[in-house]
């Protein structure tokens, strides 16, 4: 962390001067490992049409951390991790195994985890309050050692990304053509909706699970608009969600806002004009 | 065709397909029930490789479900059989599949070359493509004459260059069986006609075992050398002409014909 802190100096900001403001710099390193993440994860999301289903995730989490909650657990993170796997895994088996269609089953799903979340949290009269800090998120709040995490966390999903993107790809341009080539359709499905679970989980606590889906959502998005291949896809999202993750962070210090949000509203302003842009790229 | 190389994997596959003539695929007592629905029933069918054998049949006859259930996507009775002169009698051949469509969100950034690398090669398609497997899938477009549309997205295709697309791609490791789901619109003549030569040229290149789903009964008297009607369940296989003059496909057309006729009269 030191060597980052150093590097920091050669910026011409008042927070980055040697000893100031440890915790604007530790969030700073966090944005950029953890914008590469959800830029990565978010390819696949849009491409899959998943977005409704990120966001449901995001409430099956929310329940997670209330059950641990319940159960006793101080920081209640490893308890929402396995419940929103279990509930990533429930949606995609239910989606397979009916004929429903797919957003009714996120949405009984999604409004069930919001529900029951809830109640966990409130009953004996308990304050909600405490609760917000996950609905809103704060990533000045990160620690050196989840900064370490995060870090692990990034190595991970690139390792993943290597070895199942070409899979996922097959399977969302068309399963059938996937299943005539060996692939296991449901299973590659399964895998990655409970990585997504994991990396929403993780970062609920930081991001804040009001604005969470727009990380992965909004530069996949924009990237499309514009993108006309794989290689720019991946390129154009990464470096999307990369410099308004930086500029979010920056920007929000000075007036004084929620990064999370402050982020999402410069991904909403690359995303319009993008779509402005994308008649000449088409 | 005149060079649409047999590639290494074709023949680790396990034969020498462009000599043989010896093998065959037995689809014996093949049933489909979804639900409480009998969608097919005593489906037996013996279909020789180096043929070309479409599948005809109106509307909800089950032609697509026959194909699924070929490629293991639903549940079935009976047995699907590939006999191969030098392996004997064996149950998984290896299915090329082409769809009726992708079904595509038709802003996707996927190229076809994207396509390609995502279905061969180990190398993830997202982070560089390498100039020798790039070199690769333009010989297998060459094929089928679609080499020009390599960087182009799979959204931005006509129905005709997509069609020629993804049999390129069903060719790739060649397969023992070719399934192909043709799509019921979009395609203009000329595209129709490219792809059925295409098509018609393979069977002989290689003595695949071609299924030919059809909507198009011009084309199919042409090109096909058996052809099956089906209505949830055989009612006749024979040669185009067998087929076409038969009792039992006036029986299945004739009345949609009629029809078709009677609202061409109305234009008039």
């Amino acid at each position: 962390m030191d060597f980052w802190y150093k590097l920091l100096e050669i910026l011409p900001f008042e927070w980055a001067k040697a000893g100031q403001m440890v915790f604007m710099k530790n969030a700073l390193l966090a944005i950029i490992l953890l914008t590469p993440i959800f830029a990565l994860l978010g390819t696949m999301v849009v491409n899959n049409s998943m977005s409704f289903f990120s966001d449901a995730l995001g409430h099956g989490a929310f329940t997670g951390v209330a059950i641990g909650g319940l159960l006793g657990f101080v920081k209640p993170l490893s308890s929402a991790i396995i419940f929103s796997v279990v509930f990533a895994f429930l949606i995609a088996l239910i989606k397979h195994k009916s004929k429903m269609a797919g957003d009714t089953v996120i949405g009984v799903f999604s409004s069930t985890a919001v529900a029951l979340g809830i109640f966990l949290a409130t009953l004996g009269g308990k304050n909600f309050a405490k609760l917000n800090a996950y609905l809103v998120g704060d990533i000045l709040s990160i620690t050196t050692k989840e900064i370490g995490l995060l870090a692990v966390v990034l190595l991970i999903v690139i390792v993943f990304w290597f070895l199942v993107f070409n899979r996922l790809l097959i399977v969302s341009v068309n399963p059938s053509l996937a299943g005539s080539r060996g692939i296991h359709t449901f299973w590659y499905e399964v895998i990655f909706s409970c990585a997504l679970a994991v990396i929403v989980t993780v970062s609920m606590s930081w991001i804040g699970l009001l604005v969470l889906n727009s990380f992965l959502v909004l530069p996949a998005a924009s990237a499309r608009n514009i993108a006309r291949n794989q290689r720019q896809y991946h390129f154009l999202t990464v470096a999307f969600s990369v410099f308004a993750g930086i500029a979010g962070l920056i920007m929000s210090y000075y007036i004084e806002t929620a990064t999370g949000s402050t982020i999402v509203i410069i991904l909403a302003i690359i995303f319009f004009i993008t779509y402005g842009l994308r008649k000449k790229f088409a | 065709m005149k060079e649409l190389r047999i590639s290494e994997n074709g023949c680790q596959n396990g034969c020498q397909k462009h000599s043989c003539g010896l093998c065959c695929t037995k689809i014996k007592n093949f049933g489909v029930t979804l639900g409480n629905t009998v969608i097919l029933e005593d489906i037996n069918l013996h279909i020789h490789c180096g043929e070309l054998t479409a599948i005809i049949g109106p509307n909800g006859a089950g032609k697509s479900t026959l194909i699924k259930a070929l490629l293991g996507e639903l549940p079935h009775t009976g047995t699907l059989e590939y006999v191969q002169a030098q392996k004997g009698a064996f149950q998984a051949p290896v299915i090329g599949y082409v769809p009726q469509n992708l079904n595509l969100d038709s802003t996707s950034p996927t190229s076809v070359l994207d396509l390609f690398l995502a279905c061969n090669s180990r190398f993830p398609a997202w982070l560089i493509k390498r100039k020798k497997e790039v070199e690769k899938v333009k010989e297998k477009l060459a094929a089928v004459k679609a080499q020009h549309l390599i960087d182009r997205r799979l959204g931005a295709l006509s129905g005709g260059e997509l069609q020629r697309v993804l049999l390129a791609l069903a060719l790739d490791p060649l397969p023992d069986m070719l399934l192909l789901d043709e799509p019921v619109s979009g395609i203009d003549q000329n595209g129709m006609e490219l792809f059925y030569q295409t098509v018609s040229s393979l069977r002989r290149d290689y003595d695949l075992t071609i299924i030919l789903v059809s909507h198009d009964l011009d084309m199919v008297r042409r090109y096909a050398d058996r052809i099956v009607l089906l209505n949830r369940t055989v009612l006749k296989v024979g040669s185009p002409d067998e087929v076409l003059q038969s009792q039992a496909f006036y029986d299945t057309f004739s009345l949609r014909w009629q029809k078709q006729n009677n609202t061409e009269g109305d234009k008039d």
